[in-house]
């Protein structure tokens, strides 16, 4: 079989057993972005000759009877948000374009030691700020589905390229969603672990209390291979939890019999797409057939998640992003000072951030910067917090009548490119269903469950408890046994669907 | 709720961000219409309600203290926009003129 139709898990077998090599597995996957890069932007940096080395190697100690790591030969694209030594990390933002970081991400270092492959750094809403891939300094990644459209966002990079098999599974991170809204909008599985389940250190800090690394790929199974390598403590990253890493690949094909999915009656309320409700009500039938029993479940306070998380969020956000100021790293102003300004240093920090971030990335460290402000701090920032507990009790309290919980991941399919960009607002309101999970620091996955009249993925949503991981993963494996949406491939080569 | 362009103006000085008076026009429709939008949470009574500032039970990381290898001051100051052997450079700290 030809490397672009084998799952990751297949590949990584067949890289050790000498079937194929690391090094032409990986050139087929070059061979794909070198022809449809161009297209979609889903790369922001293809490093053909490192990946070519890294594989040469692999191959190499393979010969010799060298151990290898569990990835051996698995090509990866990484979103731009990770740190990585030998490549530029830009966050898709001016700032910190050509920006080569001292030190791999505690993830990307993992990766490497598993002896993966990345292939190169994958496009983002600029600093992960973003619902559609739009807000990216270099340009719109384009939904291989139909490339008018959007892949989603923030990891659209991410997932239009294992969409697009230009790599068979892509590293995300996941702040508001994502990585499950992208996921849905190109027909792959995304999950984002539990807060803390897998480091941080040297992801480029969004909202740090919510951020959180995951994978993305064709199937859950190919999810759990990578999650495996990357999850689990790092002393290096003090919110990184302890606990164990169980084997997720062992327990995928555990039978249903006896799980209990819940169903979030609001979720289908009016603004919910009618052929997406249609999607995810026969997939809850699927889980009903595979074993499980479906039960209503309430989530009182989801509705109040968007306005939660667009106060926290951008709070976080503005602190964090006080480190880009023109001194340490990143872009520098070279206007000659102008004067107007306290001092030459402030203006220089006021100069170089108006020029090196983009609008949206703007919009956020304003808005938190008025929340967190004299006067305003308990009247925005300390409610949201208030209202995230209960937010988060809302799910302790389904979880426990339920194991997990189901839904549409995004109520819509992929929109178009400029459909929503002239209203900020309509932009945040496709996080809809997913910024809670991220409030409350739980477990999500999103994956394939139908397509539109139109040809367009249909994603469905699975939310579940603290550390679900293997849960999450065993539910969408069964699921995709008995389905075979997430093996369908959009045609290639990527165009736009006639409207 | 709506935000003046007088606030917008401050709140820019306070983030650092240079901004056009057509960066403020814009921003002051675009941050009135988004703190609009969130003051919904007022509708809430959270009285009594503990903020959670973090999804994990705050506690205290330890770890030995011992000396373990960091960045070299050469790592350190390799993606500064200016610098010199062992300190990054940037224009005066003090007053409204003076070269960097």
């Amino acid at each position: 079989m030809h490397p672009l139709q084998m799952s990751a898990v297949d590949l990584v077998a067949a890289v050790r057993r000498g079937d194929i090599t690391a090094v032409s597995c990986t050139e087929a996957f070059l061979e794909r972005i070198a022809q449809s890069n161009e297209g979609l932007n889903a790369f922001l940096a293809v490093d053909r000759e490192g990946a070519l080395a890294r594989a040469a190697d692999i191959d190499a100690r393979r010969k010799a009877g060298q151990p290898l790591g569990p990835l051996a030969g698995l090509p990866v694209g990484v979103k731009d948000a990770l740190c990585t030594a030998d490549l530029p990390t830009t966050c898709a933002s001016k700032m910190l374009a050509g920006y080569r970081p001292p030190y791999d991400a505690e993830v990307v270092a993992r990766l490497r030691r598993a002896d993966a492959v990345i292939v190169g750094k994958t496009n983002m809403d600029e600093f992960a700020m973003g619902g559609s891939n739009e807000n990216s300094a270099f340009g719109p990644v384009r939904n291989p589905w139909d490339t008018a459209r959007a892949p989603g966002g923030s990891s659209g990079g991410s997932a239009a390229c294992v969409a697009a098999d230009m790599a068979p599974v892509a590293i995300g991170s996941d702040t508001g969603g994502s990585i499950r809204q992208p996921a849905g909008l190109c027909g792959i599985t995304g999950l984002k672990p539990t807060y803390g389940r897998v480091s941080r250190r040297g992801l480029v800090a969004f909202a740090s209390s919510l951020d959180q690394i995951g994978p993305m790929a064709r199937s859950a199974a190919d999810c759990a291979l990578v999650l495996e390598t990357i999850a689990g403590h790092d002393p290096g990253d003090s919110t990184s939890l302890a606990d164990a890493v169980p084997k997720y690949l062992e327990s995928l094909e555990k039978p249903l019999t006896g799980l209990r999915i819940g169903r979030v009656a609001a979720h289908f309320a009016e603004g919910l797409d009618p052929e997406v409700a249609r999607g995810v009500d026969e997939a809850f039938a699927v889980f009903e057939a595979a074993g499980a029993t479906v039960h209503e479940v309430e989530l009182p306070h989801a509705r109040y998640g968007i306005p939660t998380y667009y106060l926290i969020a951008p709070c976080e956000a503005s602190s964090n992003l006080a480190r880009y100021d023109g001194a340490h790293y990143g872009h520098r102003s070279t206007q000659p000072p102008g004067g107007g300004f306290e001092s030459p240093l402030i203006e220089m920090y006021c100069r170089s951030r108006a020029e090196g971030f983009g609008p949206e990335v703007k919009r956020r460290i304003m808005l938190g910067t008025y929340a967190l402000s004299a006067g305003y701090y308990d009247a925005y920032y300390a409610k949201a917090l208030r209202v995230r507990r209960l937010i988060r009790q809302d799910y302790l309290d389904a979880f426990r009548h339920v194991d997990l919980i189901g839904g549409p991941v995004s109520a819509t399919p992929a929109f178009r490119l400029g459909e929503k960009t002239g209203d900020p607002l309509a932009m945040y309101l496709v996080d809809m269903y997913t910024v809670s999970t991220n409030l409350a620091g739980i477990a999500g996955i999103s994956f394939p469950c139908g397509f539109t009249k139109g040809g367009l993925p249909i994603g469905f949503q699975l939310q579940g408890p603290a550390l679900s991981e293997a849960r999450l993963l065993n539910a969408t494996d069964r699921f995709q046994s008995h389905t075979d949406w997430h093996r369908r491939r959009p045609a290639f080569p990527f165009a736009e669907t006639p409207a | 709720m709506s935000l003046s362009r007088q606030e917008v103006a401050k709140v820019g000085l306070l983030a650092r961000l240079a901004l056009s008076d057509a960066d403020v026009t814009s921003l002051t429709g675009e941050l009135s219409k988004i703190v609009g939008f969130v003051s919904q949470l007022e509708e809430l009574d959270t009285a009594g309600i503990e903020p959670l500032a973090h999804p994990l039970d705050s506690h205290n990381v330890f770890r030995p203290d011992v000396v373990a290898p960091c960045l070299t001051p050469a790592e350190a100051l390799q993606s500064a926009p200016r610098h010199d052997d062992e300190c990054f450079l940037v224009p005066a700290v003090l007053g409204e003129t003076g070269a960097a």
